[in-house]
């Protein structure tokens, strides 16, 4: 029963951690943009985000959205009951959430980068999107690498606050199988275990990550 | 939008925000005092000193803030026996108890981890400076190394308050009635559900940048020594870039 949690908690930390990408990568590219609307946009976005808790905006997104759209649609006389699968308002909260900090981590490793090699590159007649994929794409994670394995550790941990929503993750599954057999501490203290496995899993794979994005480089 | 709901609502969110900041300054304050001897043992070369501490770090900083809280409310029940003979079960009763004890050790890991960078950092110079000058080891830590190294932790550190504040909001799960614990209960009510989430969120967001504005108050103070004085040209280009670029202390990431 516990394992079956740990694959709903992989499950959803990987898809989390996949919109939590493509969300830093438009952020960033919002942040550093010369467009004041994209500015505006990454800014009241992180600025939102990481000023509110993780359990409000489930919450929010859980309960809050299937009633708006409810009450939109009942304005325009349509009663329809809308009922969000837990397993999707999870994920898609927690990588919005983790979105805003990969945000942050993109912005850094985008500014880390030479400016020199992306003048060289306009120069040698590289279009803006070729330097981008050829140029700063495949650098951009030597930079963020570090950065990213923090959001990732963060994110695994945040996903046990899905188990509020009734989904049948690793907390969740703990948590039945503890008022079942009555022995609360045994079965916490067990996912609490299982956690504390993938954290140091996460942290040797990342040692190697960061090896491999970061070969080439002459060490100091 | 129901505004009437809103604006009916946001005294009681109000006295779960009284909640929800009583609860953080507690654990902030017990977890700071707690975290300084940790981070001291955390640094130390004896093994029976800093791998305890290593081990409690770790466990701390490596698994879910809700499974820790769980684990102590719900999980004492399993040594209920024990804790009445100690005399302690109605402590562990007390869901406010078990929040503040939980947030207090999980704040004071992460601070502990914090402060042990710090402390890692001060210059080696100046601990050579202050052992030639013939300073004990007490009075090196006491006047040098820990008040460099709460200057160097203080970004980071306040980041860590914010979390901590944001994490209380996971109380409300063991039914304390914290500003989340009463937003839920005023929709449970109300089923006014978006209005009343997003308008605690906002008090949570407020909450946020007034904390944030305060440390940044607090480390302005104590770069004091760092800015370039008033009516005095640039000596050193050092404090001039200090000075014009303020330690922001942006929410990182724990």
């Amino acid at each position: 029963m516990l394992w079956d949690g740990v694959q709903v908690t992989l499950l959803v930390g990987v898809c989390a951690m996949a919109l939590a990408l493509v969300m830093g990568l438009l952020g960033a590219w919002g942040k550093l943009s010369h467009s004041r609307t994209a500015r505006t946009a990454a800014d009241t976005y992180t600025t939102v985000i990481r000023g509110v808790p993780e359990l409000i905006l489930i919450l929010i997104v859980y309960y809050g959205t299937p009633t708006l759209i409810q009450t939109v649609l009942e304005s325009f006389g349509h009663d329809i009951i809308i009922d969000i699968n837990p397993f999707l308002a999870g994920f898609i909260t927690i990588g919005f959430i983790y979105g805003a900090f990969a945000t942050e981590v993109f912005r850094g490793a985008f500014l880390a980068i030479d400016k020199g090699q992306i003048e060289a590159a306009r120069a040698y007649g590289m279009s803006r999107s070729l330097a981008f994929r050829r140029i700063l794409l495949p650098q951009v994670w030597r930079f963020a690498l570090p950065g990213l394995g923090n959001v990732w550790m963060v994110l695994i941990k945040a996903t046990a606050l899905i188990s509020v929503i009734q989904l049948p993750e690793l907390l969740r599954n703990a948590d039945i199988a503890a008022r079942a057999v009555r022995l609360p501490f045994t079965f916490y203290f067990a996912a609490s275990l299982i956690y504390l496995a993938i954290t140091i899993v996460s942290m040797l794979a990342l040692q190697r990550a960061e090896a491999w994005a970061n070969r080439g480089i002459r060490r100091a | 939008m129901d505004f009437d709901v809103i604006f009916s609502s946001i005294p009681a969110l109000l006295e779960g925000a009284v909640l929800t900041i009583e609860i953080t300054a507690l654990s902030v304050l017990i977890g700071l005092a707690v975290s300084v001897p940790l981070a001291l043992m955390r640094v130390s070369h004896n093994p029976a000193l800093w791998m305890p501490v290593y081990g409690y770090i770790f466990y701390f900083r490596g698994t879910p803030l809700l499974v820790q809280i769980f684990l102590i409310y719900y999980g004492s029940g399993q040594f209920r026996e024990a804790l009445e003979a100690a005399g302690l079960w109605h402590f562990f009763r007390e869901p406010y108890f078990c929040a503040v004890l939980t947030l207090t050790l999980n704040t004071a890991a992460y601070t502990a981890e914090i402060l042990r960078g710090a402390i890692r950092a001060v210059p080696y110079g100046e601990v050579e400076a202050a052992r030639a000058c013939g300073m004990s080891r007490g009075l090196l830590y006491r006047r040098i190394i820990l008040p460099k190294a709460f200057r160097l932790a203080l970004p980071a550190y306040s980041n860590e308050v914010v979390f901590l504040f944001q994490a209380t909001s996971l109380v409300s799960i063991i039914t304390l009635l914290d500003l989340t614990g009463v937003a839920r209960i005023i929709v449970a009510r109300s089923f006014a559900v978006y209005e009343i989430y997003i308008t605690a969120g906002i008090i949570y967001l407020i909450v946020t940048y007034g904390i944030l504005y305060i440390f940044k108050k607090v480390e302005f103070r104590l770069s004091g020594h760092l800015r370039e004085r008033e009516g005095m040209d640039a000596a050193a280009p050092a404090a001039k870039a200090a000075a014009a670029q303020p330690v922001k202390p942006a929410i990182a990431i724990r």
